[in-house]
């Protein structure tokens, strides 16, 4: 198999409204940065991989408009799916590993200030027996949150320390949309307060994916991708152990997660619950830095935030600040689908 | 660069050994959206003679989720579809989406990620109304541009300028593939008394294109089986085998764009031919699966494509060379003309291409057939997704 790696990572500063900038005008200064960090031009890339929602946009093919941003000609190999960013990441890595292209462009963009996010993700739940109830992703987290508390597994007050533990983090990272100390607040679904549920973020992030001496060419510590595997579970909740994470543990096991401990983890945990759910199934103990950069909890533009965890985690890696992180991402109510990327430096940074 | 980067890492060759369709209708009101996929999928299994647990994993594609008013519905379909425990992955490239999906799963089998893998596409059309899903709000789009069909109308208009086609032509095209789909069981338009004289009196709806040149609107499903060359070795039936594959995006308007002949799909199939070693694609490609949603795009994919010099494509057509039993039988299954679950459409074109190669296309079979083009297209003529299949395992 081919080493492949993550050499270079660029994401906005989040926000909760970017009316004033089409999706395109939000995307291009994230893909000239990411682009700039490796002297590569839009020419130069053998593969172009996005991620995104029309139901976030609220028009079809929402994503055609964003290829003006990457400039795409001459024509470019290039795809697109219809889910977080961290899914196209895995595509493109597919593609370097068939040996049809050494390097690629992955991005992701999501503007939920459009429409009423809690509205349009019950858009996502099976049409014919949930959709219609409009249970809202803050309502479903819930549940998963009291199933938790109920099998003795957290309780709020633990809750409230992933959340006061993320704010404190993402004080360092610029790109956060919330950061410092924030009361737990109201309920908004019991037991979640508002500082266990993520903020509503507008924002985009791209990475440059590269393999072997064309990725050392092109970045100092490229972050290889050791491993990267995902899973999906059943849709209906009912079916489901929302207390455990089978498909993370899955994605984990196959893509060696657990040969050696990792120092870092970048955990796509939009809900203080979530995170506890991921640790027990990702077996992290006290010793692992979760969330350094801040986690969803502190910035969540829905379609990028995976793939910023895996940006995150490859830019720790970058910096000489880790040896070998996980990286995270979910899609669907209740962490129902989930990614596991190893990435590892070389050499030992500190 | 030492030498074993500069090399291409050896792919693994890439087999299909299942095939399966929905019947394709206006309206299938007797199944969920669950229901459609899953039968699909059921047929393909069929076909190769394997279980839900031999699949390793789904990808899975359609076009705009306005379609069916589901936001990302492969979560809901993941139990439909076997996918509970394995990977699942959802592409959306537009119109080419078919295409892609099936590309994105051989590329799976290629990199030797997975042995065997499910690919499917569907759309179910009647959930909602595809011209007015298309048509965007102003400000992104001028009013009066309805549909697809308004969207294309000048290129087509572009392309009979700068040839001098008659305009003869296009319904030529719709009477050849309206007749072929009545030798395909699965098509959605099968009209028995069909005269080339009622598709020249059909009404005209986006000049030059009539009522009877334009794709219908359907419910539909395809899927495919993927595998490997030890999967191969087990197929009950001969296997269709991918010698390219190959993807092009540009953007939708630019300035210097030509829609007639967009060099995303030049480019496209110029890789997939040197892929397969084509040199002379007229001659030694024995049949073509082409995105034809408005008849006239016949005599331009032919140009754009390379089976015909620029301004020759309406020639080829009108001479019958695209007829089933011409030289280069062009839609044998009756194309998109005569089925459109536009999400699927494109991977249909791809499973007639293989069902060509693997000699199981039935009463459209065309004769012989060893290698055979599959070609979707998708947004403002921008996205492109090809594959080159051959009834011989690929040389290289």
């Amino acid at each position: 198999m081919r080493d492949v790696a993550i050499v270079a990572f660029a994401q906005t500063a989040h926000s909760r409204t970017s009316d004033e900038l089409s999706e395109v005008e939000m995307l291009m200064p994230v893909l000239h940065e990411v682009l700039d960090r490796t002297g590569l031009k839009t020419a130069d890339l053998g593969f172009v991989c996005s991620g995104s929602s029309d139901y976030l946009a609220g028009r079809a093919f929402s994503f055609t408009m964003a290829l003006d941003g990457v400039g795409a000609w001459p024509p470019v190999s290039e795809s697109h799916v219809e889910m977080d960013g961290a899914w196209a990441l895995y595509e493109a890595w597919v593609k370097i590993l068939t040996g049809e292209a050494d390097t690629a462009l992955v991005y992701a963009y999501g503007k939920s200030s459009p429409g009423e996010l809690r509205d349009v993700l019950t858009r996502q739940l099976d049409p014919y027996y949930v959709a219609p109830l409009w249970p809202d992703s803050v309502a479903l987290a819930a549940l998963q949150a009291q199933a938790l508390i109920d099998a003795g597994a957290t309780d709020e007050r633990a809750l409230a320390g992933v959340a006061a533990r993320s704010r404190t983090d993402a004080a360092a990272n610029p790109y956060a949309q919330l950061s410092g100390p924030a009361p737990m607040g109201d309920y908004v679904v019991r037991p979640l307060r508002r500082g266990d549920c993520p903020p509503v973020s507008d924002g985009a992030a791209a990475v440059i994916l590269a393999a072997g001496d064309t990725a050392r060419a092109l970045c100092a510590r490229p972050a290889w991708i050791r491993g990267l595997d995902h899973r999906i579970e059943a849709h209906s909740l009912g079916v489901r152990d929302l207390t455990e994470s089978p498909s993370t543990r899955l994605a984990a096991e196959r893509a060696g997660a657990f040969a050696r401990p990792a120092d870092t983890a970048e955990l796509h945990a939009p809900f203080t619950s979530q995170e506890v759910v991921l640790r027990r199934a990702l077996r992290l103990d006290d010793d692992v830095t979760v969330n350094p950069s801040g986690g969803a909890l502190t910035a969540n533009p829905v379609m990028a935030a995976g793939l910023i965890r895996l940006g995150e985690a490859a830019a720790r890696i970058h910096r000489g600040e880790s040896d070998r992180a996980l990286a995270h991402a979910t899609s669907g109510p209740c962490l129902q689908q989930n990614l596991v990327a190893v990435l590892e430096g070389e050499g030992h940074a500190a | 660069m030492p030498h074993n980067e500069r090399l291409m890492p050896h792919k693994e060759p890439v087999a299909v050994v299942g095939i399966g369709q929905t019947r394709h209708v206006a309206a299938r009101k007797d199944v969920s959206i669950a229901g459609l996929v899953r039968e699909a999928a059921q047929c393909a299994l069929e076909d190769a003679e394997l279980t839900w647990a031999d699949i390793d994993a789904v990808v899975i594609g359609k076009a705009p989720d306005f379609f069916e008013g589901v936001m990302m519905p492969e979560l809901y379909l993941a139990d439909a579809l076997g996918a509970v425990g394995k990977p699942m992955l959802r592409v959306h490239t537009a119109g080419s989406v078919g295409g892609s999906t099936a590309l994105v799963a051989a590329n799976l089998v290629a990199a030797r990620v997975h042995g065997t893998v499910l690919t499917l596409a569907f759309e179910k059309q009647s959930e909602s109304n595809a011209m007015w899903g298309l048509s965007l709000p102003i400000p992104f789009q001028q009013p009066l541009l309805a549909g697809a069909g308004g969207f294309f109308a000048p290129h087509v208009r572009a392309y009979m300028r700068r040839t001098g086609a008659p305009d003869t032509v296009g319904s030529l095209v719709a009477y050849k593939d309206r007749r072929n789909a009545l030798k395909n069981p699965y098509a959605h338009l099968h009209e028995t008394d069909i005269t080339l004289e009622k598709v020249q009196a059909s009404p005209m709806l986006w000049d030059p294109i009539r009522y009877s040149e334009t794709c219908p609107s359907s419910d539909g499903a395809c899927a495919m089986i993927l595998t490997d060359r030890t999967g191969a070795a087990r197929s009950p039936h001969p296997p269709a085998w991918v010698h390219g594959g190959a993807m092009r995006s540009e953007p939708t308007l630019f300035a210097g764009k030509d829609f007639v002949s967009p060099q995303a799909g030049k480019d496209c199939a110029a890789d997939v031919y040197h892929q397969a070693g084509i040199t002379d694609p007229r001659r030694e490609i024995d049949a073509v699966e082409m995105y034809v949603p408005f008849s006239w795009y016949e005599p331009m994919w032919l140009e754009n494509l390379g089976f015909a010099a620029e301004g020759e494509g309406w020639k080829l057509t009108e001479a019958g060379v695209t007829e089933l039993d011409g030289d280069l039988p062009v839609n044998p299954s009756g194309g998109v003309l005569s089925t459109n679950p536009i999400g699927a459409s494109g991977m249909i074109r791809f499973a007639e291409a293989a069902l060509q190669v693997r000699g199981r296309a039935g009463a459209h079979q065309v004769d012989g057939a060893r290698r055979a083009l599959g070609h979707a297209y998708g947004g403002g003529a921008q996205f492109f997704s090809m594959w080159l299949v051959g009834a011989e395992p690929p040389q290289n």
